[in-house]
């Protein structure tokens, strides 16, 4: 607590920034509960029902599927990928390796409209089929930037030189990445195996022009609100997905910090 | 100690770029030896430390370790292990299992690792501290982690780069000591890298200063610093005046060397009449006497048992140096006080010139 005319108009501009933030996605939930089939005040009545009529949707469920396949798939491969790019620029003298670190991160800049069109593009003139593994292959596109951004951070986060000492007590450069590179990245990988992943999951543009005739959830609720009636569970769903993602936010900071207690060590090089 | 040459390092250069970091060096380290790489940072006593490990290739030259040739071998397959800088302890891992990380290919049974890893806890004074983390040690404790987990290997050579440098003045002095000590109860071949004159000369059989990436001398430490090869030599090694003469006459090995207002003296030096020359002369080499060559103290400092003061002499740009035990017998100068300074011809080391 500082001085009190400070932390008074601080303590304001805090709460409003939060109530901007959230009010607006806690609509969600309160409406899903909702009897209306039309999001107005006054509600109407508690119901339930639009949480079965969500799980009854085959189609939903099916785009959930497709959208949870996408997205693991995406972080792993793009988590991979990062992994590998950033041991490199890391570690090694690459030659240009600064405009290769440039080059790399410059699917964040270009816009997903574009990236997708031209996706489309190449795909049509190679003949490939669209499918989820387009859908794949777009969002690693755009998803390895940010894994190579998390994990850069965490390998110049320790000390080199253990790399070393492991290589100088018999272990080869495979060996060294296993016993030693891997479980000080472990906090990395896991950042950006999320991260990745949340990116993925809620990507529409690329997805909209990439996934053919298997829509990912975003498609999904895209094409349901055309239907009025279909409203009440897409929030339902929006409800179900917000829950879903706090739990998984709390899971991965208690993880970090479980990791932080107990292996306090992890934290620093040395 | 034998003289057998137990590592050849033989006209070893190492490019960063456009920098020379390791130029042309040649050098043997007999087995069982303490060696010494010295210089200032910068020099390339690390890279070539670095080298010798593995973790560095050399652009040309070859590296031999009790004959057989290391130049492209990696560093997991060679018999050195090495003490880190940063001391690199995994953090990850207790100090039990840091210690038994380098075992793991000797595929030992559980108690056979166990009383390898208790052994050298017991070596480096850790008994019991087997499970404690990283974060939990001092940085004296990290260091003697990291000397138990290269020693338990039982290397042929250990490589120590820097590893007292963070270490405190008392804990320094306690290590080098030890370090001193273990390397002649265990008999296997130290490579020691520091920019710390004194502790390269307290603990080494012998010592190479490098410098720009050059071997400059490679002799004891006494030697170098009775005899230091070159004018960076003795200027890194201790305190040393510098005057320049010339050699005035000579007869077969003895020479006479003029020094200006100094006198003349005659030497033991292999340079022609007529020659310039450098001649260095040790602070602790020079007497306060009642005849010598006339000066006035233009600073004097009392550091208890001995004195140092800077004296002025007339017609020299530079003030000489000159330290002197105290004792009962010795009064006491202040500033601007005349005394007169003498040496005996032997303490002057004769360089060539610049």
């Amino acid at each position: 607590m500082r001085k009190k005319n400070h932390g008074g108009g601080l303590l304001a501009y805090a709460l409003c920034y939060l109530a901007f933030l959230y009010v607006p996605v806690l609509f969600l939930p309160l409406f899903s509960f909702n009897q209306s089939v039309f999001i107005a005040f006054p509600l109407s009545g508690f119901t339930t029902q639009w949480y079965a009529q969500m799980l009854a949707d085959d189609a939903m469920l099916k785009a959930l599927g497709n959208s949870l396949v996408v997205g693991a798939t995406t972080a792993l491969l793009s988590t991979l990928l990062g992994l590998l790019a950033a041991k490199a620029l890391t570690r090694y003298r690459v030659p240009g390796g600064a405009a290769l670190l440039g080059f790399t991160s410059l699917p964040l800049f270009i816009p997903d409209i574009v990236l997708g069109i031209s996706l489309l593009l190449l795909l049509n003139a190679v003949a490939v089929p669209l499918s989820l593994l387009s859908v794949i292959c777009g969002h690693t596109l755009i998803c390895v930037p940010f894994a190579i951004t998390v994990l850069m951070s965490r390998l110049e986060g320790f000390d080199k030189s253990l790399e070393e000492a492991s290589l100088d007590l018999g272990e080869t450069g495979w060996t060294t990445f296993w016993r030693v590179t891997f479980p000080l990245a472990l906090p990395g990988i896991i950042s950006s195996l999320l991260l990745t992943f949340i990116v993925s999951f809620d990507e529409f543009l690329i997805a909209y022009f990439l996934a053919g005739n298997d829509a990912t959830l975003p498609i999904y609720i895209w094409s349901q609100l055309r239907f009025p009636y279909k409203l009440p569970s897409v929030l339902a769903l929006g409800a179900a997905i917000l829950v879903a993602s706090a739990v998984l936010v709390v899971f991965a900071e208690w993880i970090r910090s479980r990791g932080l207690e107990g292996r306090r060590a992890v934290m620093v090089g040395a | 100690m034998s003289e057998d040459p137990f590592l050849r390092i033989e006209h070893v250069t190492k490019r960063f770029a456009d920098v020379v970091a390791v130029d042309d060096a040649d050098l043997t380290i007999r087995r069982g030896e303490f060696f010494s790489l010295l210089g200032p940072s910068g020099c390339g006593k690390t890279t070539l430390l670095r080298i010798i490990a593995g973790f560095e290739f050399p652009d040309s030259g070859e590296i031999y370790c009790d004959g057989v040739r290391l130049t492209d071998e990696p560093a997991n397959v060679r018999p050195s292990n090495m003490v880190f800088q940063s001391y690199a302890i995994f953090p990850h891992l207790n100090v039990f299992d840091n210690i038994a990380y380098g075992l793991r290919r000797e595929h030992l049974t559980p108690s056979d690792l166990k009383v390898r890893v208790t052994e050298a806890l017991a070596m480096i004074k850790l008994e019991g501290l087997g499970a404690r983390w990283a974060d939990e040690l001092s940085g004296g404790q990290r260091q003697r982690v990291a000397l138990a987990r290269a020693l338990v290997r039982r290397p042929k050579m250990l490589l120590l780069d820097e590893p007292l440098g963070a270490l405190d003045r008392r804990l320094r002095e306690t290590m080098q000591l030890e370090l001193r000590a273990l390397q002649k109860s265990l008999g296997i071949t130290f490579v020691f890298v520091t920019h710390d004159q004194e502790e390269a000369l307290s603990m080494s059989d012998r010592i190479a200063v490098m410098s720009g990436g050059r071997i400059l001398q490679v002799a004891t430490p006494r030697t170098l610093y009775e005899a230091p090869s070159c004018r960076e030599v003795a200027d890194f090694i201790g305190e040393m005046n510098f005057f320049s003469g010339w050699i005035s006459a000579r007869d077969g090995a003895s020479a006479q060397i003029d020094l200006g207002a100094l006198g003349s003296f005659n030497v033991v030096a292999p340079q022609s009449a007529g020659t310039r020359v450098l001649v260095a002369l040790r602070p602790e080499k020079i007497m306060l006497s009642d005849a010598g060559v006339k000066g006035s103290v233009s600073a004097a400092a009392f550091l208890g048992e001995r004195s140092h003061y800077f004296v002025k002499v007339e017609s020299l740009a530079e003030p000489i140096a000159v330290a002197v035990q105290n004792s009962a017998l010795t009064p006491g100068h202040a500033v601007g006080d005349i005394v007169h300074l003498a040496w005996s011809a032997d303490a002057l080391v004769i360089l060539p010139a610049d």
